[in-house]
């Protein structure tokens, strides 16, 4: 229902808008964040010691100015943060949008759209819930799945990609990062107001197709290269 | 040609819509969409049917008021108004899915025509530069750089029809927004008032239950002016600098 | 008004009109006169005029109310200004926004006295190319004052943010337009009235914001409310929900738009209409000049009986294009590609070398009409003629010709499915503006006090005939500058006393128009609305277009006042009368065009001369040019409605008074006009 009435003491940070570029910042600080992560996993190319030195090094970086562990938790806060302001704002604006049309219609083109563009909302929920089994896997659980309980990381990721089934829930899921991070960043450039001409908008859509293929591509590699033996104990 | 015509009919904004099926021979190519709709109901109204009530006015594309979603797609398959749509856009013996736009924002009144006046309100909440009539100074004082003055014009070319909240899977109406918010952020009259009007219009844009933009767009693909998406990223880029300046 | 000034010289005497063709059809009444028009040197009058005009104090003008009907470049430039003064506005359209009025589809551009060429333009040529081009049939104060105000109106829409076309300096461009040879319109590329009307839309709607505008949208006025001899209100009725409502104001400004439609095919929206200046010529204002019609040269035509409108495309186009039609009736249906160049007749370069394809625009409608008349119109219904671009491609290439006219190409490529770059468009004339409207004084105030007209709605300052880009110019001229000025002059005196809804007058009007959406509804016939309106406009076309006849004419009123016989008993309009029910809007559109087609019939007999946009063939040179008879016509015709108990409306139409307006000139001599 349309209202006839008008707004009284609009804010800005109270808009839609505001609400995206909640969503746009968190998203490229998770941009930064899964590049970083998928160069560190490239280590693994250079065999255990490479990988578990720069695992370590990751818990003694900025020591002693920072405690041991203390960029990690650094990290880790500003993940969590940007993880409930990406997936609040997310469903708030999924919320509005299902409201915007309560009647639906009989049929409907899309004209225009990318694949990447329309799989953001389900996409996003299914990354989720990889990073949970992410996390239980390699982080808070170190589940190891066929060789037991180990505290050597190397270890643990030759295991784990070592199972068919493993390596393709994690392909799938570098399927799905690749997808959300085609349409993902190129939004984020858009919704940051960075695209103002055609050029522009071209620079930014070629940039999220690069972001998308180098970093899932990226993180496809060990494991795919685990599985073929080729990077082993 | 002969058609099969399946066209939502709703009695009025309270009572339940349904999908009709017509069908209608001796179609001429010539004839535009509305043309068509305009024999239909000639035929309607012989055989004791109430005609079928849809919007349409200067029906040269420029009005706006035309609107209809054609085969799930706003103003049907060609880069124009649906008064500017002709039969040869379609074959002999198709069945044509007729529809009015769907968004909360934009009630169905009766049949096909919809409530559009939330876009009236988002002007009233800042669309326009506040000059009073007589105080102008010569129009030669204020020289614009072409570049500006023609990007200013082609973002000034909306006509306001509703096509963008239409085809946007949101329903959101960030298409029409930009354009305005471009047309006339573009030039230095529109300055002064530039930070005020985009949070205005945007919060008016929200409270009006247009939802939010995902950069996807079908606006754009749909618009019969062909307004670039660039508008949406101006719009969020005097979002962000009027929330930098405190508003 | 009280002036001590006084006229200079008259350049003419006031006309005796010693014809009487349209004896019969009309009865003659007292002369009139615009007695608000300050007398003195033609360049002081408007300055003197706003300075008489009475002042109302700030804080009064909350109390005071306007209704203004329409939202067009004059209805929402005077909703806007008046708001911003601080009165109380009340404004409505038949759209579903005030942004969808009509003046939206105006191409070319808008006419200022600018100078800004340095080409020897001022607001005397500017009055002097608007009167001769009228065909010395417009009031010269009113000319004036309306070149006098249009510098004013381009700073003001440049100061709203209309973006106007610029050169690369960054200052605003103006092209010549129509035949004048200095450069004064502005234009923003084809789409000048669109840009101006969102300027005055957005004035508009920021007044809403404001409190001072009120806007009834899908809302159509079916009746003026005149109480106490004055204009108080409108009867309207909600077109979402069909109830009748009553609105009251101060004063009543009509900037409705012109009436076009009654010849069904127009370049008009479909929704344009003369049902609220019908309704106030029922009730007692005059209409003036009906007749003058004009018809534009370059239209899209006819493709069959399905034909719902017609499309405009800019005149530019006959700058490089040049019309013919094949010389034999055998090769109308060939493809035109294929009739050698020798078997073409070049019909305007042929009878006037001099001006050729650019003759202006009656002439070339005219010729039109005769060349199809003579069996020759190619396309459907051999109503067309072709305009061929084979030659400016050769000439300058096809790009040069997609950059200059590529938009009109693509158009027309888009409505009729052929392609101009290929083979040759074809064009045929269509009805356009209408000069005429309702009679009003040098304060647009009509003879009803407190009933002001605006815009098109108005007959005043065309004359026989528009100049191109000049629509513009007038519309927002009388909505911006003028109107403001003079009603406050009326609203001076009120508030008026307050009435309400148990006035006779209301009461009657009220009534009036339930009782005609009841009769609409319950004829129950046999024939759709459209079938009506589209039998109306074959007549008009046929009888009132471009070439009008004695005998043409009194046949035409006789099957007009049968047509209209029929409508009233063999109508039929489904559906309710409390809903949207669009066939109930037309209906009541159509009948009020039923009457309107007759008095323009009459006028167009009485009339027995051609000027602008009327041409009698009675009236014509040897060379079949119009010719003008200034003795007996320099005059306004304005018309008065009688109401006839027998008729078929209720009442219905009787037999109109002729009231003439004298036209006098004192700052400009009549000539006759020459293109050969």
């Amino acid at each position: 229902m349309a209202t006839d009435t008008l707004v009284k003491n609009a804010r800005a940070a109270r808009t839609t808008i505001a609400l995206k570029l909640a969503m746009a910042t968190s998203g490229l600080i998770f941009i930064g964040f899964v590049l970083m992560h998928m160069y560190g996993n490239l280590k693994a190319f250079g065999g255990r010691d490479a990988f578990n030195k720069y695992a370590e090094h990751l818990r003694t970086f900025g020591e002693p100015m920072l405690p041991h562990e203390g960029l990690l938790w650094v990290i880790r806060v500003v993940l969590l943060v940007a993880l409930v302001v990406h997936v609040a704002s997310a469903a708030q604006l999924a919320a509005r949008a299902s409201k915007s049309r309560p009647v639906k219609y009989e049929v409907k083109k899309n004209k225009h759209s990318s694949i990447s563009s329309r799989t953001m909302r389900w996409g996003g929920v299914a990354l989720l819930l990889f990073i949970v089994w992410h996390l239980i896997n390699f982080t808070i659980g170190k589940v190891n799945v066929s060789g037991g309980a180990t505290t050597d990381p190397f270890n643990l990721l030759v295991d784990s990609f070592d199972v068919w089934w493993l390596t393709l829930i994690y392909l799938l899921a570098m399927l799905a990062l690749g997808l959300h991070l085609h349409h993902g960043t190129w939004s984020a450039l858009q919704t940051l107001g960075l695209t103002n001409s055609a050029r522009s908008r071209k620079a930014a859509k070629t940039t999220g197709l690069i972001v998308a293929v180098v970093i899932a591509g990226g993180f496809m590699l060990v494991p795919l290269f685990t599985l073929f033996g080729v990077i082993s104990k | 040609m002969k058609l099969t015509l399946k066209i939502w009919r709703q009695a009025n904004q309270d009572a339940k819509g349904a999908m009709h099926t017509y069908e209608l021979d001796e179609v001429s190519e010539d004839m535009s969409f509305l043309e068509m709709l305009d024999v239909l109901n000639e035929k309607l109204n012989a055989d004791g049917e109430e005609p079928i009530a849809f919007d349409s006015d200067c029906r040269e594309g420029i009005c706006g008021m035309c609107s209809l979603m054609i085969n799930g797609e706003a103003h049907g398959p060609e880069v124009t108004t649906t008064c500017q749509l002709h039969m040869r856009s379609f074959n002999d013996g198709e069945t044509i899915t007729i529809e009015p736009w769907r968004a909360q924002a934009f009630p169905v009144i009766k049949d096909l025509v919809v409530d559009r006046s939330a876009f009236d309100r988002i002007i009233q909440m800042g669309g326009f530069i506040s000059v009073n009539t007589g105080a102008a100074p010569d129009a030669a004082t204020m020289p614009v750089p072409k570049d500006k003055a023609d990007r200013s014009f082609d973002m000034a070319t909306c006509i306001g029809c509703g096509a963008c909240v239409a085809a946007c899977p949101n329903g959101s109406a960030s298409l029409f927004l930009g354009a305005k918010i471009t047309h006339l952020g573009e030039l230095p009259q529109g300055q002064a008032e530039r930070n005020e009007r985009v949070v205005n219009m945007a919060a008016q844009h929200d409270h009006e239950h247009f939802g939010g933009c995902t950069n996807i767009g079908e606006c754009s693909a749909a618009c019969p002016k062909e307004i670039p998406l660039d508008v949406i990223s101006q719009l969020n880029k005097d979002l962000r600098t009027a929330m930098k300046q405190g508003r | 008004m009280a002036n001590q000034k006084t006229n200079p010289p008259a350049t003419n005497q006031p006309a005796v009109q010693t014809s009487d063709d349209a004896k019969g059809f009309y009865t003659l009444g007292e002369k009139i006169e615009d007695t608000k028009a300050p007398a003195g040197p033609i360049d002081q009058r408007w300055t003197d005029r706003k300075f008489e005009a009475g002042l109302v104090n700030p804080a009064n003008r909350r109390k005071l109310s306007v209704i203004i009907v329409g939202t067009g470049l004059a209805g929402g430039a005077a909703a806007a200004t008046l708001g911003e003064a601080g009165y109380h506005v009340k404004s409505f359209c038949y759209q579903d926004s005030p942004r969808r009025a009509h003046s939206i589809a105006a191409q070319g551009g808008i006419n200022a006295a600018k100078n800004y060429k340095g080409d020897g333009d001022s607001v005397h040529r500017l009055f002097y190319d608007t009167v001769k081009g009228g065909d010395y049939r417009s009031r010269e104060s009113n000319v004036y004052r309306l070149a006098e105000v249009s510098p004013n109106i381009i700073d003001q829409c440049v100061a709203q943010g209309v973006p106007f076309a610029r050169e690369y300096g960054g200052l605003l461009d103006n092209r010549s337009f129509g035949g004048v040879q200095v450069s004064r319109t502005f234009y923003a590329r084809g789409q000048t009235g669109q840009q101006l009307l969102i300027g005055a839309y957005q004035a508009m709607e920021r007044q809403i914001a404001a409190g001072t505008v009120e806007e009834f949208t899908r809302h159509e006025m079916l009746e003026v409310i005149v109480a106490d001899g004055r204009a108080r209100g409108i009867v309207a009725r909600n077109l979402v929900t069909g109830e009748i409502e009553t609105h009251f104001a101060d004063a009543v400004v009509l900037a409705s738009g012109g009436y076009g439609n009654v010849f069904y095919l127009s370049t008009n929206a479909m929704g344009s209409n003369v049902t609220a200046a019908w309704r106030a010529h029922r009730k007692g204002a005059y209409m003036a000049n009906p007749c003058y019609t004009q018809i534009h040269p370059t239209c899209i035509p006819v493709s069959g009986d399905h034909q719902s409108k017609l499309t405009l495309m800019s005149e530019s186009l006959r700058n490089d294009g040049r019309i013919w039609v094949p010389k034999n009736k055998a090769d109308k249906d060939k493809d035109p590609r294929q009739i050698p160049e020798e078997d073409r007749d070049y019909y305007l370069e042929r009878i006037y070398p001099s001006f050729g394809n650019l003759v202006p625009r009656d002439i070339a409608s005219r010729a039109a009409k005769y060349q199809c008349d003579d069996g020759k119109g190619v396309g459907p219904g051999g109503l067309g003629v072709y305009l061929d671009f084979a030659d400016a491609i050769k000439r300058m290439g096809r790009d040069t010709v997609e950059e200059k006219y590529g938009n009109l190409f693509d158009m027309y490529a888009r409505i009729t499915g052929e392609d101009p770059y290929v083979t040759p468009m074809r064009i045929y004339p269509a009805v356009h503006y209408v000069m005429g409207g309702l009679w009003v004084d040098y304060d647009l105030q009509s003879n009803i006090p407190g009933l002001f007209v605006a815009g098109e709605a108005n007959f005043s300052d065309h004359g026989a005939n528009r100049l191109g880009a000049s629509a513009l110019m007038q519309g927002l001229a009388d909505g911006y500058f003028v109107l403001p000025n003079t009603i406050r002059d009326y609203l001076v005196h009120g508030p008026y006393d307050a009435i309400d809804e148990s006035h006779p007058a209301v009461v009657e009007a009220k009534n009036d128009v339930e009782a005609r959406v009841a009769k609409f509804l319950s004829i129950n016939g046999e024939r759709s609305v459209d079938s009506f309106h589209k039998e109306l406009g074959n007549i008009m076309w046929e009888y009132c277009g471009m070439e009008r006849t004695a005998e043409g004419l009194k046949k035409a009123i006789g099957l007009i006042r049968e047509l209209k016989k029929e409508f009233w008993s063999n109508l039929k309009v489904l559906g309710t009368a409390d809903s949207l029910n669009q066939s109930l809007e037309k209906a009541g559109r159509t009948a009020d065009f039923l009457e309107l087609g007759e008095l323009m019939c009459i006028d167009a007999l009485n009339r027995r001369e051609s000027c602008g946009g009327h041409f009698r063939a009675e009236s014509q040179t040897e060379d079949g040019e119009a010719l003008r008879h200034d003795d007996e016509f320099s005059y306004v015709a304005a018309w008065e409605f009688t109401p006839n108990e027998t008729g078929t409306n209720d009442p219905g139409m009787g037999t109109p008074v002729l009231h003439k307006e004298d036209l006098i000139y004192t700052a400009i001599e009549m000539k006759q006009r020459s293109y050969k």
